[in-house]
């Protein structure tokens, strides 16, 4: 499962760095949907997430949407970056990682990237 | 009766003619008949204007007007001028909304957003919001600020205003924050007991300054305890006082609140007041409540706009941190033009003035038999004295004369009073209040 | 325009305060304010033209129509501020003796009984300062009720999912969690969904009826019966009561605890978004856990404060409450009567039907056959057509001198616009805005790449509100 990007049904992307530690961001299709970002809540380095339930959120100018957590497991890293700079997760979706995660011992049903393109095809 | 319903009932027949309807009983069909009420309600008839006026004016008069006063705690007559007054009710002002509208709210929102800097100014803070209802409410929203998951316990000083406390209570019970109080010794806040009390799930420290009595509080001191297990330090302050004492910022804390009325607001019988709340940039999205924030427009002219909205109960709902929905806007205007009128020297004139008239009348009520300084610190513009005499005795005397004496205080400090003087107060005001209180007192 | 502190110079300034008449005392060195103090230096005639220029780009009820959804923007009676501005109410101190200050706890017991009976209520508190004030303050007493039976287990608030953000924001900060009760495609509860809810660990539900859509719900006694039957209380949201004045009260319908907007309902001016008051009503069973003080009225005629009820939730804020702002609201209920409060309200039915049907054969009306004081308009047809929003038809009526109605709200119908236009416009004003309305309509329908400039002719267009959020500039700084 190394280095492998799967997908999520509420628009996230899931990197596996290796079998138990994932990145998570949002899909350009959240990201679109969303428009232009003024900030993110991230979590805190040491929190517990699950699986299927919030652990972020991202503001635009007049509405918050959650942000799911894919895994459940601890968080490590969080992207510092793009407290100071939201713009990223507009222009660099893929690239904006929200938090690593690590001990993933659980996570939603993941989509490959073929699944996922086609969930967005046939009109989510 | 009037009703300011300006369409007569032959405009209304017409109207509702155009609706298909004929009588006005039709539009509330829909409301059950179980449900309706069905009689008129137990309320008087409508009246003219005149006979309107006539009846509150005759409920007005039922009040006294003091011509002098030595009362503070919590509310202070200080001198308004004129032109706040006038300015303040312009009628634009007065009936605007929220400005929702940006486009067509610049004044309003370029109001608040200069009142947002004269408070930064004023604390030495980064960021200010746009105002909360008032000084109490705005130091219980200011514990909520400062509350997380491991730390859940607020230190709240026993020297507060305790109308201030009573309201941290009532908002933090429901959110099971504990509130210890930290007790006071000599008037002020006991250093020792403060760093007895706090530890690493103290969410903040709260004192006033000055305090309820009066006081300066080892500002400093508290602020190295409160750093010291990581705790954020929250200064509750007199506007006034700030025109020549310390800043909250001077001394470290996080954020800053207060009770703004001494801004222009007149005493109002205790409201509407202003509540005031600042704090350092890394505190800037916790604060609650609306922030007007300067842009620009499609054409690159500047404009102002409310901001972070994102923060607020319209948009986060139950997730909001606060529920605040409106402002005191046409209060922070009021506390803006008064500042605006006052200037740096203005504003240290009435904080010096305020001074030295409080140390004069203390130094004359201490010539006085049996009014003694009940706390050696230094103090701003009030002052607590013991009495020779029953205080209702000492209250009574001075009310036949016009004169509102100083707060009866209660509990610990029971038979003792809370003198207050501003710079509205002249020599010879204090002289005759000596002059009285000789006779009554002897 | 420039700010107030791009104004002035060095030196300048009002002379206001005199010379110290006693000696001069400075604070200690370890007091004293060591930073700038740096506040504007202007002259007053210079402060003058400042906000005459800043009352130029203030738009208020006075300068046109102004139909805010669920705000009341009816207009302000000048004999109110007469009223609020005597000296006999501006210069009473709040703690000065209670034989002094009997006009202002008569003021305060008059209002009281009146707005109880307006609302059928039994009691009345007047210290919450707003109305999102008023529901934590309401909701603070559902809790205290629950709590002093040894029900703990009542955690949970329900809330309709067309409700005011303040709703369950004000559940959260009384420390419940909020369940959202879905409504139905007409717009009303879910009588199924709030069955479902409803069980042992409700607390309470909050409604407001008419409901944000306008809409009289005729099953409140059924909906508010299954919350009671659930052993839990009713909390209505005053906001819309403007619609029922005289005709129905929260506390027939089932409601234990109601706030009022006296800034909405009962014509206390918006000040540009404060101060206003949001008093809470209830039912004897609460009214021993109101905040302290409470006014009561002796045998001798005479009013006194009542504290030390023991039970009470304590106090949400200094003193009593928006003291002028109540002496507006009862110079209102003065001049109305009972008479005037009932037609009122008629009137400001009449009028939003008046508007609705006369607009409905232009605009997508949701719910078209029937409205109480205000309604919605969707423009989502409009956006996928054409791709004009309700943003943009929104901005578009700036241009006309009119202030656009509520944008994007309720939450549940999409592009909306919730139009209240009150009892105090006029037949005209209202034949103006419906013409305007559909000049707006046709124009977004043939020329919608226009739509997105408005407007042109304020004195700023459309702000740039991501960089506000993105780079907050909260305060000016001057430039060093």
């Amino acid at each position: 499962m190394n280095q492998e990007l799967f997908f999520t049904k509420t628009h996230e992307w899931v990197q596996f760095l290796d079998e138990t530690t994932v990145r998570v961001g949002l899909t350009d299709y959240a990201q679109n949907k969303l428009g232009d970002l003024v900030f993110v809540n991230l979590p805190e380095e040491g929190d517990d997430v699950t699986a299927g339930e919030t652990f972020a959120d991202v503001e635009s100018v007049k509405a918050v949407s959650d942000v799911y957590c894919p895994v459940t497991g601890m968080v490590g890293r969080v992207n510092e970056e793009l407290l100071d700079h939201p713009e990223l997760i507009n222009s660099d979706p893929m690239e904006a990682w929200f938090a690593e995660i690590g001990e993933v011992s659980d996570k939603v049903e993941l989509l490959t990237e073929d699944e996922y393109d086609e969930l967005l095809s046939k009109g989510v | 009766m009037g009703s300011y319903v300006p369409n007569t009932l032959q405009d209304q027949e017409e109207m509702l003619r155009s609706i298909g309807k004929s009588r006005m009983e039709e539009l509330f069909e829909t409301i059950p008949e179980k449900v309706r009420l069905n009689r008129e309600l137990r309320l008087p008839s409508g009246l003219s204007e005149m006979e309107v006026t006539n009846k509150v004016r005759k409920i007005a008069e039922k009040n006294y007007v003091f011509k002098t006063i030595f009362r503070g705690a919590g509310a202070y007559r200080h001198y308004i001028p004129s032109i706040v007054k006038q300015i303040t009710s312009k009628e634009e002002f007065v009936t605007a909304y929220t400005p929702y509208q940006a486009e067509i709210s610049q004044g309003v929102l370029q109001s608040i957003f200069e009142f947002q800097t004269m408070i930064c100014e004023l604390t030495g803070m980064d960021v200010a919001n746009a105002s909360v209802y008032d000084g109490a409410t705005a130091a219980a929203e200011a514990i909520l600020m400062c509350a997380e998951r491991k730390r859940r316990k607020a230190v709240v000083s026993e020297t507060v205003h305790p109308q201030v406390i009573k309201t941290i209570k009532t908002y933090c019970n429901s959110l099971d924050i504990e509130v210890v109080t930290a007790p006071g010794r000599n008037g002020k806040t006991d250093l020792p007991s403060l760093e007895n009390l706090v530890d690493d799930t103290t969410a903040c420290v709260l004192i006033q300054q000055p305090n309820y009595y009066g006081q300066l509080e080892d500002g400093e001191e508290i602020g190295a305890i409160t750093g010291g297990c990581g705790a954020k330090y929250i200064m509750s302050c007199n506007p006034i006082s700030l025109g020549i004492l310390k800043t909250p910022a001077e001394y470290g804390a996080d954020i800053a609140v207060g009770e703004g009325q001494p801004l222009g607001i007149p005493l109002s019988f205790g409201g509407p007041y202003l509540g005031f709340m600042a704090s350092k940039e890394k505190m800037m999205r916790k604060l609650p409540g609306r922030i007007v924030g300067e842009t620009k427009d499609g054409k690159g002219r500047r404009a102002f706009v409310l901001t972070l909205q994102a923060r607020e109960q319209h948009i986060r709902r139950e997730k909001a941190s606060s529920n605040i929905c409106s402002n005191q806007a046409l209060c922070a205007m009021t506390a803006a033009v008064y500042l605006d009128a006052m200037g740096r020297k203005g504003l240290t004139q009435a904080a010096t003035l305020s001074m030295s008239k409080a140390h004069y009348l203390a130094n004359r009520l201490c010539e006085l038999n049996g009014f003694k300084l009940v706390y050696p610190g230094e103090f701003f513009n009030e002052f607590v004295t013991t009495c020779p005499k029953d205080v209702d005795t000492i209250s009574e005397a001075l009310e036949q004369r016009g004169i509102l004496g100083g707060y009866p205080l209660s509990g610990e400090n029971q038979g003792h009073i809370l003198w207050c003087a501003t710079e509205v107060n002249t020599r010879e005001e204090i002289d005759t209040l000596i002059a009285i209180l000789k006779e009554v007192a002897e | 325009m420039k700010l107030i502190f791009e104004k002035g110079m060095e030196g300048r300034g009002c002379e206001l305060l005199p010379p110290s008449d006693v000696p001069v005392i400075e604070a200690g060195e370890k007091y004293r304010r060591k930073s700038d103090l740096n506040l504007p230096e202007v002259s007053e005639p210079e402060l003058s033209r400042h906000y005459t220029e800043l009352m130029k780009n203030t738009f208020g009820v006075n300068d046109g129509f102004y139909p805010l959804g669920s705000c009341t923007m009816k207009y302000n009676p000048k004999v109110n501020e007469d009223m609020a501005n005597m000296p006999e109410f501006l210069e009473i101190h709040p703690l000065q003796p209670e034989h002094t200050v009997q006009g202002c706890l008569e003021v305060m017991a008059l209002s009281e009984k009146y707005l109880c009976e307006i609302t059928g209520m039994d009691r009345m508190t007047f210290q919450p300062a707003a109305g999102a004030h008023g529901e934590y303050t309401g909701l603070q007493l559902i809790r205290a009720y629950h709590r002093s039976r040894g029900d703990r287990k009542r955690d949970k608030i329900l809330v309709p999912d067309s409700a005011h953000g303040t709703n369950p924001a004000s559940a959260a900060m009384a420390g419940f969690t909020v369940i959202n009760v879905p409504s139905t495609g007409e717009g009303y509860v879910d009588i199924g969904e709030l069955k479902k809810a409803a069980g042992e660990d409700t607390a309470g539900f909050m409604l407001t009826n008419p409901n944000t859509l306008g809409l009289f719900d005729e099953k409140i006694i059924e909906i508010t019966d299954i919350i009671h039957n659930a052993g839990g209380l009713n909390y209505y949201d005053g906001a819309n009561l403007n619609a029922i004045m005289g005709i129905a009260r929260p506390g027939d319908m089932g409601f234990d605890v109601v706030h009022l907007n006296l800034h909405k309902t009962f014509s206390t001016p918006h000040g540009g978004g404060g101060p206003g008051s949001g008093p809470v009503g209830c039912k004897a069973i609460l009214a021993d856990y109101l905040p302290s003080p409470l006014i009561r009225c002796k045998e001798d005629g005479t009013y006194q404060l009542e504290y030390g009820k023991e039970d009470s939730i304590g106090q949400v804020k200094a003193f009593y409450g928006n003291f002028l702002v109540i002496v507006r609201a009862l110079t209102y209920l003065l001049t109305l009567g009972k008479e005037g409060l009932k037609h009122a309200s008629e009137s400001a039915v009449l009028n939003a039907n008046y508007m609705m049907q006369h607009l409905k054969d232009t605009f997508s009306v949701p719910f078209p056959d029937h409205c109480m004081h205000e309604f919605v308009v969707s423009l989502e047809e409009l956006q996928k057509e054409k791709g004009v929003s309700a943003l943009d038809v929104a901005k578009a009526m700036l241009d006309h001198g009119i202030h656009p109605p509520t944008m994007y709200f309720p939450l549940i119908i999409p592009e909306a616009l919730m139009v209240e236009p009150t009892e105090t416009e006029t037949k005209e004003t209202l034949d103006e805005v419906i013409a305007i309305y559909k000049q707006i309509y046709k124009e977004a329908m043939s020329h919608p790449e226009t739509m997105h400039d408005y407007p042109q002719n304020t004195v700023v267009g459309r702000p740039d509100e991501v960089s506000a959020a993105r780079n907050p500039i909260l305060r000016y700084r001057r430039e060093s």
